[in-house]
């Protein structure tokens, strides 16, 4: 997950073909809506309307119930992510020991709100709820490397690494 | 069976992974085949063992010397100095100073000292992709013994016995809860396992999810036998990617065993274990709403009665309890209900797990005898408040719990006390704060939490937790108004009262506890418009101390609005109209002549 962020052109037939995979392996599983969306997300990065209503129809249940599971649950999104998923744990342990700080941080230099992804499409900022290294506190994921102990000021640096690529 | 001379055991947790332990892991291959030791000595990658502060760990056996904080670098020098020659590297041992000269084994590092091990038993003993290492430590005896001695009322009874409660937050009688699904009739039942740890800082259902899967499948198959089931779901969350992984290794290697599946050890009790993800709802680690999201919905909580025992999960009586709850199970049926209810207190038998975090030294996971008082928690077994700093109060319970005062630190930690004094157990968060952390900020951080999590369903928790944070963040923001902290109180009382689900009818106690303790700091808020604890900071104010200031100039030019001014020998000033009280020039300025005015 995370490489194909934005809507990358080309394999658009590759990606239904795996949906339509996904969609028949679960068609006859109680409760399969929400593994089916999880696996979908894991192939457009996202779940755009074009997704849900193939989703609506494979597995014969409403477009609004789909829509309504997607919204609820936090993990779906509805919108592309940057090539680099910033995630800021917001957790009690992070929270007393400033992860707000570290958030602001990352807010001033990206110039973006939490929930938002920069023009070049390069990062999103999102806040989460604890990935258990509280024994790092404070920390944040950027992918799946995370970066605990941190002070306001390592954010720059971190950013830089990655703008570099 | 291969016989090595030393083991060299690795963290694999999610702690110790996201500080390297994979890298740790390769370098340990690399030099062990460089020095020819591959056949000698055995890699294993454990679970958490529990001190994730010093991570990553690695403990080498049969010494038990036990590493801290070890770098892929350090790897070399371990390799060649305590596996090849025999002498222990010391600046990486772990514990107190005293310890440095001698290796103790593990259990005599102050950190494990208080402790007892029942669910934590094999986290950070065994391999948890290995259901033979589980085997060879007793696993799945206690189900045999289950399956082929004993009825389904003998296993409820000696659950019942073992005085067990709910490790999930509401400490609810386990063996009456399984008593009760038991008890209604119908072909299809259900066994679940709540692994959807939602309280942020809490991280003991990972743990043992990560370390020992094989007891949490083992346990769910025995209530499986006793109240009379063939199916088990474990929810849990997406969030969680290792403990995911090992959860389906472990339910592949049960299969292949006939350990899960068609008439396990020979009897006619079949019996099977699905996954099934979260999304990242808080809401749905309550009962009902897990139940609805299983089946595929928003995780939306349902009216009790009827209970899951009656009508559960797909409209069939189910069972549902915590990890930690199930991973007690097969200890209990091994070796008695009478050595459970003999460890803990009168009410509360056995242990519970703890994930233990904030300004504490030993951040981590501990599991100790229920009555066990927070001061043994935070001082013997946590190693203090760092910095020098005052113990104000512990968080338990996370959304839905309170805060404990330093007043109460001899407290024995047992489900009713915590009840009487406002908190409650919770699955086991235990957050530390010191003096500088203020509670009403404290507060509206839970507030923002529950609001966010808020299902939308129950007016009383949507709407009024949402006016509570609004009046939380008029006092925060220096706009209290007189009559703010009894509005609090009203509308806490209502919501508790009226909300429909335990998330909305908890949601009031971080607000409730803080002002049962901590009435001053709301009050100084209010009247005096200052935040004592300096944390909030519309009420805060930066200022040079002209005594000290050296006027070298280094605050003025971290300033990122450019407030700060000042030349060689005059002291700079702070103007306060532009200051945004971001903090950088009391960090940066080397002869500490800034402080906050609180």
């Amino acid at each position: 997950m995370g490489e194909q962020g934005c809507c990358c052109c080309g394999g658009v037939d590759e990606r239904e073909k795996k949906l339509q995979e996904i969609i028949e392996k679960y068609k006859n599983t109680k409760g399969a809506l929400i593994p089916v969306l999880h696996e979908a997300q894991e192939i457009y990065g996202y779940l755009p309307m074009s997704v849900q209503k193939k989703i609506a129809e494979g597995l014969n249940v409403s477009l609004e119930e789909v829509y309504g599971v997607v919204t609820f649950y936090t993990q779906f999104s509805l919108n592309p992510k940057g090539k680099y998923q910033i995630q800021v744990c917001l957790g009690t342990a992070c929270y007393v020991k400033g992860a707000n700080q570290i958030l602001e941080k990352l807010q001033e230099k990206l110039g973006i709100h939490v929930g938002e992804c920069t023009e070049d499409g390069l990062f999103s900022l999102d806040g989460c709820r604890c990935i258990g290294a509280c024994g790092l506190a404070p920390v944040i994921m950027i992918n799946d490397e995370v970066y605990g102990r941190l002070v306001p000021d390592q954010i720059e640096g971190i950013l830089d690494k990655y703008r570099k690529g | 069976m291969e016989i090595y001379r030393a083991h060299v055991l690795v963290c694999t947790g999610t702690g110790c992974t996201s500080s390297q332990s994979p890298k740790i892991i390769e370098e340990f291959e690399k030099y062990l085949k460089a020095n020819k030791l591959d056949n000698e000595v055995k890699i294993v990658k454990t679970g958490c063992f529990g001190l994730c502060a010093e991570g990553p760990i690695v403990v080498i056996y049969p010494e038990g010397a036990m590493y801290t904080m070890v770098k892929p670098e350090d790897v070399k020098e371990i390799v060649e100095e305590h596996l090849l020659k025999g002498r222990l590297v010391k600046r990486l041992l772990a514990g107190n100073k005293e310890l440095k000269d001698s290796v103790k084994p593990i259990e005599q590092v102050e950190f494990f000292k208080k402790q007892k091990r029942v669910a934590l038993r094999l986290c950070g003993v065994i391999n948890p992709e290995s259901i033979d290492e589980y085997i060879a430590f007793d696993g799945y005896k206690a189900l045999a013994k289950v399956l082929t001695e004993m009825k389904p009322e003998e296993v409820i009874d000696e659950i019942k016995r073992s005085g067990l409660r709910g490790r999930g937050g509401g400490g609810f009688p386990t063996g009456i809860k399984w008593e009760f699904a038991a008890r209604s009739q119908d072909t299809e039942k259900y066994v679940c396992c709540n692994a959807d740890e939602g309280d942020p800082g809490a991280f003991m259902d990972r743990s043992i999810l990560e370390g020992d899967p094989h007891s949490v499948l083992e346990a769910m198959t025995i209530a499986g036998y006793a109240i009379g089931a063939s199916q088990g779901y474990v929810y849990v969350r997406a969030e969680y990617p290792i403990a995911v992984k090992r959860l389906n290794i472990a339910i592949q290697q049960a299969k292949e065993y006939g350990l899960l599946g068609k008439n396990i050890f020979g009897t006619d009790f079949s019996f099977d274990i699905e996954l099934r993800l979260g999304a990242g709802a808080f809401v749905c680690g309550e009962e009902t709403a897990l139940m609805t999201s299983i089946e595929g919905h928003r995780g939306e909580p349902r009216p009790r009665p009827p209970f899951p025992a009656v009508k559960g999960l797909f409209g069939k009586p189910t069972l549902l309890n915590n990890v930690e709850t199930y991973a007690n199970i097969p200890t209990i049926i091994r070796n008695g209900a009478e050595w459970f209810a003999s460890i803990g207190t009168e009410k509360s038998k056995g242990t519970k797990v703890f994930a233990m975090g904030g300004k504490i030294n030993n951040t981590g996971l501990l599991e100790i005898p229920m009555g066990t008082t927070l001061r043994e928690v935070i001082y013997d077994i946590g190693g203090g408040i760092p910095n020098g700093k005052k113990f104000k109060a512990a968080q338990t319970g996370g959304p839905s719990g309170g805060c404990i005062p330093a007043s109460k630190i001899d407290t024995p930690i047992e489900y009713d006390t915590l009840v009487e004094l406002g908190s409650m157990m919770g699955s086991g968060g235990l957050i530390i704060m010191d003096e500088d952390n203020c509670m009403v900020d404290i507060a509206k951080f839970f507030l923002e939490f529950t609001v966010d999590e808020s299902c939308g369903k129950c007016p009383p928790c949507r709407i009024g937790t949402k006016r509570m944070l609004e009046i939380l963040e008029r006092i925060t923001g220096g706009k209290g108004e007189e009559g703010d902290v009894e509005k609090l109180e009203i509308l806490a009382k209502n919501i508790k009262a009226s909300a429909l689900c335990g998330l909305g009818q908890t949601a009031p106690n971080p607000v409730l506890s803080t002002l049962r303790y901590f009435r001053d700091e709301y009050e100084a808020h209010v009247r005096d418009k200052k935040c004592p604890a300096g944390v909030c900071k519309s009420m805060l104010n930066y200022i040079v101390d002209e005594q000290r200031c050296k006027c070298c100039g280094i605050c003025a030019r971290n300033c990122p609005v450019n407030c700060i001014s000042g030349q060689k020998g005059v002291p700079y000033k702070i103007d306060q109209e532009k200051c945004i009280k971001c903090g950088t020039c009391l960090e940066k300025c080397p002869f500490k002549a800034i402080f906050k005015n609180a």
